[in-house]
C-alpha cells in the first residue's frame, strides 16, 4: 500500500521483494479440481494450505530460513517469500476497528492506547474500502463502524446455511450480519471513485482508472486463496502493483533478502544492504527514505539486526520496544452436523468462496458491566455446507455413520454432504510482556542473516475468551438443532490455537504519543531515524478481533501521505 | 487472514473444509492436536525424483498403474531431474476442466513462472512427483477392499472403477507416508491371511458376504476390541483414502449434487424449493 501511494504521488519507489515474481494473472490456478492435484489437494509440509493455495515458497516453514522458538513457548510464524505476499492468499475479511478498539486501555484499564482514534483513521478506511473493493453493509453496531456512504460493494446473498444460522441466533440475541470480504461483486466505478479518492492528483487518477477498469466482478466459483486472475478479489499483486507500475515510477525487485538498514554518522537511514538471493551476493540499495514493509515480526528482525555503534541495540529501539507485545488473534472453533442441511436438493452454493455473513462480537454491555471472566470481545466466521469435494471428503464422520460401509455408507455421505458447518472464534489478544521476539545469537539463515527467537504465553483473558468460544459456539449448533462433533473444552487452554497460528500477528515495533513508550509515532515514523517508517502490522498497539488486514493498509494509506509531505516540506529525506 | 483456519483438535482433516497442514513435531514432542488420524501427514523433505523414470520414456512400472498416472510421473520426473532428458509429449492429456469452460480465456497450459520445487509446483500443470510402490498383487487386494466399501450402485459406479486405487497407491506412496503405507500393507496381508483361515481362500476370492464378515468386525473404531484395534485403524484410514478418492472424481461429485465451480453472472441465493425445505420461506434474503 505504501509503494502504491508513493507512486502514485509521484515519488520514485524501489520496493524489495524477498521472494520470486508473482503473477496472479497468468499463474492462479482457477478451477482445476482437487483430483489434477497431488493427494487431491491436501494441505502438506511444502504447501500447507492445500496445493492450491496460492502461498509459494511458503508457510510455517520456509527452507533455508529457520526460526526458533523458546523453552516452555509454542509459537507458528507463517511467511511468504513472493511478491504480494500473504495479500494473495489471505482471507479477504476486512472488518474496520472501532472507537474502543483505538482507546481500550482507557475503556477497561488494560493494555494500551492508540496515539490516533477511530475518527482520525475513518477517512483512510473509506479510501482503501473504495480503492481495493470491500462488499458488506452498514448495520449501526456497536464499535461495529459504518462505511461512508457509496462505499462498500453490496453484500452477496446469504447461503440456506448463513439463513439458518441468522434464524437461530436472532432467538439468542446474537446478530447475523453481512460479512466484510475484499471481493468485488459489481465492477467499480472507474469513472467517478479515482477522482474521489484522489482529488487534483492527474497522475493518480489515470492509474487508478486504468486498473479498475481491468478488474471483473466475482463470477462465484473457484476460491480466493488460490488467488484471482480476473483480479476481483484484493491481493495487492492484482490491485495495488498494477496501477504503481504504471506511473513509471516504481521498480520491483525480488529476490532481494533485505538484511540491515543502513544509517550515517548522523544517524539518518541511507538505504538497506540486501543479499541478492541469485548470487548470493550483499547489495545496497540508496534512498531518502527507508520504508519497512516485510510483515510485522520481520520488520523488528530487521531493525534488530541493523544494529551500530549509534544504535548498539539495533535501529528505532531507543525505547528498547522492538520485537516487544507482539500479538496474534485468539482462535478457538469446533465443527458441527446439523441435520437440517442434510439431504437438500442440489444448487449452486460457492458464492463468493468465504463468507457472506458473520456474527461480530455482541456482548459489550455485560464485559464492561464485568459480567465475563474475560476482557475483550472476539466474532464468529462460519462456513462449510455444499463445497466442492475434496482431501479428507468425509473423513471423521464414524460418530454419525458408526463405521458404516458398503451402500450404507454411500448413502450416509449422500445423506450428510452440505450438512458440515465449522464456526470459528476470532478474538481479539491483550498485548503483554511474555509475547515477544528477539534475535537468536546462536543461528542464522541460508542468507547469513540471525534470526528470530519467539517466546510466547497466552494470558487468562485470552484462554477463558477461548473456553467461551467454545461454549458460545455449541450453543449456536445446538439451536440449529446440530450436534458438535469436535471436543468442546471448558478449559481455554486446550481450546486455544497457538500463538501465530490466526497468522495475525501484529506488534513489536508499536507506535504511541511519545519516544519513550514507542518505536513510532501515529504516522508509522520511528523516534530516532526520521526517515525510517515501518507500515506493516508491526506498529498495532493492540489487536482488536478485526482481522489486521484492512487497518495495516489504512495506517500504511495515512503514513504514506505523511511521507509525502514530509517529503515536500524538507522535513525528512 | 485465516484463510481456512486450523486443524480441529481431536480430529485429522475433517469434513468441514481442507485443514491446513501444520509443522512436522511441536517442540516439546507432544503429539499435536488434530493427528489422531494420519491422513494428511506432511510430507517429508525427500528427494521428489524416484529412481524408475530416467531420461527416456518408458513404459509403465509393473505395479499397474494407469496409463495417464505413469506419464504424469514421468513428465515430473523428467521437469524436474532428468537432466538432459528426452521431451515425454502426452497427446492423449486428457483437457482440464478450465479447458472445457465456455465464454473465459482458457489459462496457459502450464505456469511459466513456477520452480518446480516442492514449495513451488506447477499448479497449472500438476504432476505427481513420486514413485507408486504397491505390487499388482497389492493393488488388486486394494480394489476389491476398495470396492467393499463403495460398491457401485443405481446412482454411481464402484470405487475401483473410477481410479480410486491409483490414489490410494500415490497417498501412500508420498513421501514421508510411511507409516500409512505400512498400516495399508499389514492391512491387506491380515486381510488375506483372516479370510484363508476362516473360509479357505484369499480375501479376493471369497464371497461377498464373507467379505463383510471380516469387515463388520473392524470397521468402527471405538467399538473393537483391543485384540483387532489396529486392523481398525487400517479400516478407517482405508475407509478415509477411499472415500477421498472416490468423492473427488466427477462420478463422485456428480453423485453428491455439488453442482459448483462453474462461473455465474449472478449469484442468488439458495432456490425456493431449498427454503421451504429449511422453513425459512419470508425470511429476509438479502
Amino acid at each position: 500500500m505504501t509503494a502504491f501511494v508513493l507512486a502514485v504521488s509521484g515519488l520514485r519507489v524501489l520496493l524489495l521483494e524477498a521472494g520470486r515474481h508473482y503473477d496472479p494473472l497468468r499463474e492462479t490456478p482457477m478451477f482445476q479440481l482437487p483430483r489434477e492435484a497431488p493427494l487431491r489437494g491436501a494441505g502438506t509440509r511444502h504447501k500447507p494450505f492445500g496445493f492450491y493455495d496460492a502461498t509459494v515458497d511458503g508457510g510455517w516453514e520456509v527452507p533455508g530460513e529457520p526460526y526458533s522458538v523458546a523453552e516452555g513457548s509454542e509459537f507458528l510464524w507463517w511467511r511468504s517469500r513472493m511478491l504480494g505476499g500473504r495479500t494473495n492468499h489471505w482471507g479477504r475479511i476486512s472488518l474496520r476497528m472501532g472507537e474502543y478498539d483505538f482507546k481500550p486501555r482507557t475503556r477497561d484499564g488494560l493494555g494500551f492506547d492508540w496515539p490516533l482514534n477511530y475518527a482520525e483513521l475513518a477517512p483512510y478506511y473509506d479510501k482503501t474500502e473504495a480503492l481495493i473493493g470491500v462488499y458488506g453493509s452498514n448495520e449501526g453496531l456497536e464499535n461495529t463502524p459504518d462505511s461512508s456512504p457509496g462505499v462498500l460493494q453490496p453484500p452477496p446473498k446469504p447461503r440456506a446455511y448463513e439463513l439458518l444460522a441468522r434464524k437461530a441466533c436472532r432467538r439468542m440475541g446474537i446478530p447475523v450480519v453481512p460479512a466484510h470480504l475484499a471481493i468485488l461483486t459489481e465492477t467499480q466505478d472507474a469513472d467517478r471513485l479515482p477522482r474521489r479518492l484522489f482529488p487534483g492528483n492527474a497522475l493518480a487518477q489515470r492509474v487508478t482508472a486504468d486498473s479498475m477498469r481491468g478488474r471483473a466482478a466475482c463470477y462465484w466459483a473457484t476460491p480466493c486463496g488460490r488467488g484471482c486472475s480476473i483480479r476481483a478479489n484484493f491481493q495487492s499483486t492484482t490491485v495495488l502493483l498494477p496501477p504503481a507500475l504504471a506511473t513509471g515510477n516504481l521498480e520491483v525487485r525480488s529476490g532481494a533478502m533485505v538484511r540491515e538498514v543502513a544509517v550515517d554518522a548522523a544517524g539518518r537511514a541511507t538505504g538497506v544492504h540486501y543479499v541478492d538471493k541469485e548470487t548470493l551476493l550483499d547489495e545496497f540499495a540508496g534512498a531518502r527514505v527507508v520504508v519497512l514493509a516485510a510483515s510485522a515480526c520481520e520488520s523488528a528482525r530487521i531493525l534488530l539486526n541493523s544494529s551500530s555503534s549509534l544504535f548498539p541495540d539495533g535501529l528505532a529501539n531507543s525505547s528498547g520496544l522492538v520485537g516487544k507485545y507482539v500479538m496474534d488473534t485468539v482462535g478457538a472453533g469446533v465443527q458441527a452436523h446439523v441435520p437440517a442441511l442434510a439431504g437438500l436438493p442440489p444448487h449452486n452454493e460457492d458464492g463468493a468462496s468465504g463468507m457472506h455473513m458473520y456474527m461480530p462480537w455482541w456482548l459489550y454491555g455485560e464485559q464492561l458491566g464485568g459480567r465475563l471472566d474475560f476482557a475483550r470481545g472476539y466474532h464468529v466466521e462460519f462456513g462449510g455446507g455444499r463445497r466442492m469435494p475434496g482431501f479428507g471428503a468425509f473423513s471423521g464422520v464414524e460418530p454419525l455413520t458408526e463405521g458404516s460401509y458398503g451402500r450404507q455408507f454411500k448413502d450416509d455421505c449422500r445423506r450428510f454432504y452440505g450438512s458440515f458447518l465449522h464456526f470459528d472464534g476470532r478474538g481479539e489478544m491483550i498485548p503483554n510482556e511474555d509475547c515477544w521476539c528477539e534475535i537468536d545469537p546462536e543461528k542464522v539463515d541460508r542468507y547469513g542473516i540471525p534470526v528470530l527467537k519467539f517466546h510466547w504465553k497466552w494470558s487468562e483473558h485470552e484462554t477463558r475468551q477461548a473456553a467461551h468460544m467454545h461454549a458460545a459456539l455449541a450453543a449456536i449448533v445446538d439451536e440449529m438443532g446440530g450436534r458438535v462433533l469436535t471436543p468442546i473444552q471448558t478449559d481455554g487452554a486446550k481450546a486455544i490455537a497457538a500463538g501465530g497460528q490466526i497468522i495475525h500477528e501484529v506488534g513489536g515495533a508499536r507506535m504511541g504519543e511519545t519516544p519513550g513508550d514507542s518505536v513510532l509515532n501515529q504516522y508509522c515514523q520511528s523516534w530516532d531515524v526520521p526517515n525510517l517508517f515501518v507500515t506493516d502490522g508491526a506498529c498495532f498497539v493492540s489487536n482488536a478481533d478485526k482481522n489486521p488486514t484492512l487497518s495495516i493498509m489504512a495506517i500504511a494509506w495515512r503514513a504514506a501521505d505523511y511521507i509525502v509531505d514530509q517529503l515536500a516540506t524538507r522535513s525528512i529525506g | 487472514m485465516s484463510a481456512g483456519g486450523r486443524v480441529i483438535p481431536g480430529r485429522g482433516e475433517t469434513v468441514g473444509r481442507p485443514a491446513p497442514s501444520r509443522p512436522a513435531a511441536s517442540r516439546d514432542g507432544r503429539e499435536r492436536p488434530g493427528r489422531r488420524k494420519t491422513l494428511g501427514r506432511d510430507l517429508a523433505d525427500r528427494p521428489v525424483v524416484s529412481g524408475s523414470a530416467g531420461p527416456s520414456c518408458q513404459a509403465a512400472p509393473e505395479s499397474g498403474m494407469t496409463r495417464r498416472t505413469a506419464l504424469k510421473v514421468l513428465a515430473a520426473s523428467t521437469a524436474l531431474g532428468g537432466a538432459g532428458g528426452v521431451a515425454c509429449a502426452n497427446p492423449e492429456a486428457e483437457p482440464s476442466a478450465h479447458e472445457t469452460l465456455s465464454g473465459f480465456e482458457p489459462l496457459p497450459p502450464r505456469n511459466p513462472l513456477a520452480a518446480g520445487t516442492p514449495t513451488d509446483p506447477d499448479l497449472l500443470a500438476p504432476s505427481v512427483p513420486w514413485e507408486f510402490v504397491l505390487t499388482a498383487e497389492e493393488r488388486r487386494l486394494a480394489s476389491v477392499l476398495a470396492d467393499v466399501i463403495l460398491p457401485a450402485d443405481d446412482r454411481s459406479p464402484a470405487a475401483s472403477a473410477v481410479g480410486v486405487v491409483d490414489y490410494v497407491d500415490e497417498f501412500v506412496s508420498a513421501p514421508g507416508h510411511d507409516e500409512q503405507l505400512a498400516t495399508v500393507r499389514g492391512g491387506l496381508v491380515w486381510l488375506n491371511r483372516t479370510a484363508q483361515e476362516r473360509f479357505g481362500a484369499g480375501f479376493a476370492a471369497i464371497s461377498e458376504g464373507q467379505r463383510r464378515e471380516i469387515c463388520d468386525e473392524i470397521c468402527f473404531e471405538p467399538a473393537t476390541p483391543p485384540s483387532v484395534k489396529a486392523h481398525a485403524r487400517f479400516f478407517d484410514l482405508f475407509r478415509d483414502l477411499v472415500s477421498t478418492g472416490f468423492w473427488t472424481t466427477d462420478e463422485g461429485m456428480r453423485d453428491l449434487g455439488y453442482v459448483g465451480n462453474v462461473p455465474l453472472p449472478s449469484f442468488d441465493g439458495p432456490p425456493p424449493e431449498v427454503l421451504e425445505r429449511l422453513g425459512l420461506l419470508g425470511e429476509d434474503l438479502e
